[in-house]
Parts: structure tokens; sequence; C-alpha cells
């Protein structure tokens, strides 16, 4: 998986059917990549409803989330509107899982993202990663130090 | 990962500073698996008796569940009027029927001075301190509710494993 200091590889990925997002276009504000295995995992523990209920603490440190699967973006929107997500969801559908193998967290076995977190700086660096276990939820502690790290330099 | 910050004077806590094993929990009022929790946390309590202390922390996902943060608030509120463990198992125990009345319901029923209940309700310094809680549980590494720590360390585990570990623990 990229490290910290590595160029965050640039990608134009679907939000909604008709609604791209490219990385580049972030440039001058922190960006949060995280990469995870799949839409309609259990409630209370999910990863997404998590960053959901923190998006504040993000926009405090001028930073955007994006959650990235190789679900299609149907399944992201019926996803997001299943529980109510502020924040974009990315469909590295087609070709599947083009953007987690840039990345390195693509689970060959599983045909998955791995459960990966990535914070990018306002420059387009990776200033920080962290591979979980794809059972365990990682929670936002890690993003958040890593957020204060760079905004304070 | 570790507790952040330490249980202190500002915490809700049941059970005495001398006891070995002190259980914190992040919870939230309105999630099924906290509600699930509520019985075992309690039959914990009662097992190990002055063993145990137990500390309830704020964690309301407010986005999946709409009457998280106000029953917290209840809670705080009654808090207050030091009815904080009152409501808080009032909550749990009628967790299937949560709407926006039933708050002032439990507080007329645990005893709380109604008026000043809902002057409390509406406290911008309450609301304060759930988030104050909130964000101690996110800078813990708390990823889901409940989140269980055990003298001051994450424990990855439900509410039956935290059981099961202090059965073997106090053998």
């Amino acid at each position: 998986m990229l490290e910290k200091g590595v160029t965050a590889p640039d990608f134009e990925l679907n939000a909604t059917p008709d609604q791209k997002i490219k990385l580049k276009d972030f440039k001058g504000k922190n960006v949060i990549l995280a990469f995870y295995p799949a839409d309609w995992s259990p409630v209370c523990s999910d990863q997404m409803a998590l960053y959901n209920e923190m998006l504040k603490y993000f926009t405090k440190q001028d930073a955007q989330i994006f959650g990235i699967s190789v679900d299609s973006v149907w399944c992201h929107l019926a996803f997001e509107n299943d529980r109510k997500l502020h924040f974009p969801l990315l469909a590295d559908f087609e070709p599947k899982g083009a953007v987690s193998k840039a990345y390195g967290v693509y689970d060959d076995e599983t045909g998955e993202s791995k459960r990966a977190l990535f914070v990018i700086d306002k420059e387009g660096k990776i200033a920080w990663s962290y591979l979980s276990p794809t059972a365990v939820n990682p929670g936002a502690d890690g993003i958040l130090d890593a957020l204060e790290e760079l905004n304070k330099s | 990962m570790s507790l952040k910050p330490a249980v202190g004077s500002q915490d809700h806590v049941q059970g005495d500073d001398s006891a070995s094993i002190e259980i914190v929990e992040y919870g939230d009022y309105q999630c099924p698996h906290c509600g699930n929790a509520y019985p075992i946390v309690k039959e914990i309590q009662e097992t190990f008796g002055d063993q145990i202390r137990f500390v309830f922390r704020n964690f309301p996902l407010s986005e999946s569940h709409e009457y998280a943060f106000s029953a917290a608030l209840a809670a705080e509120a009654a808090a207050l009027q030091d009815k904080f463990w009152e409501m808080h198992d009032a909550l749990y125990e009628n967790q299937s029927r949560m709407d926006d009345d039933l708050f002032e319901e439990l507080a007329i029923q645990i005893g709380l001075d109604i008026e000043q209940f809902r002057k409390d309700f509406e406290s911008a310094n309450l609301e304060q301190r759930i988030e104050f809680d909130f964000e101690s549980g996110i800078r813990s590494g708390v990823n889901g509710t409940p989140s269980f720590y055990v003298n001051g360390e994450k424990f990855d585990g439900g509410v039956t494993d935290l059981y099961q570990l202090l059965k073997e623990s106090t053998e």
C-alpha cells in the first residue's frame, strides 16, 4: 500500500450516475480516502455511519472525505439513502478496483477493496495511511491525529 | 487504544473508587446493540458487585438514530437532579417505544421536577457536554456502539465477551 510522502495517484470516479469526482480538483484541501470492502455492513458498527457523524470535525480540519468501494453507483446511491450519508461514496467499479489497486489496497481473493485509510495533504501528497484488518472498523482517531498534524505545520 | 481522557469527576460513575475493574461504556440510547447490552451490563454489576466500577459516556449516532441525541439530553438533564442512572435505565428499558413524548413521561416517572427538567433539556451546556463525550470517544478509538474500555484500554469484543473475560479473570 502507498505510504506517507508519495504523491497520491490521481483518479476520476463516479459519485453518482452523472457526477464524477477528480482527486486533483481537491488540491488546496485535505482529503480523506476511506477504502472499504462493501456497502451494507451491519448498522451500528458501520464505518461509514461513524464518519457521517463526524463531518463537522473533518470540516473544521479543512478536509473532504470520500468512501471508496467496488460497488456500483446504484448500489452506493441506495446505501447512501438508506443510511442518510452526507458525503460521497465513489464507485471503483470499471475497470474494477483500478483505483484500489493503484493505492495498493485491492484484495485479489475477495475482489473487494481492503479496509484502508489515506489522508492526503493540500499539495496532493499522502500524509498518512493505515491498513486495518478487514473485520475491524478502524474508527477515526488516526484520521483526526493526521489532520491535526497537517494543520499544525 | 486507551481512554482519553481518563475517568474523572465529570463522569457518571456507579460503584466505588476502590473497585479493581473499571468498565467504561460509550453508548447510544437508541442503538439496539446498546439496548441488548444493557441487561448484561446489569448482570455483570450484580455478579461482580463492588469489584466493578461502571461509567457511561454519551456517543449518540444522531444521523442513524433520530432520538439518540434527545435521549442523551434527557439523561444529562436528569443528572442535574441527581437521577442520571434512573433515567439511563428507564431509557434503555423503554427503548422500543422511544419518541419525543417519552422523555417527559420518564422524567415524571422517576420523580424529576418537570419544570426544571424542561429547562435543562434545552440548555446549551448539556449539548456541549454530550459533544465533549462524543469527541472523547473518537479520540479513544470508538468505532461503533456500544464500545467498552476496561481499566482504560479498549476492549475488542461485545458485552458477552466482556462477561466471559471477567468470569475467567476473577475465578
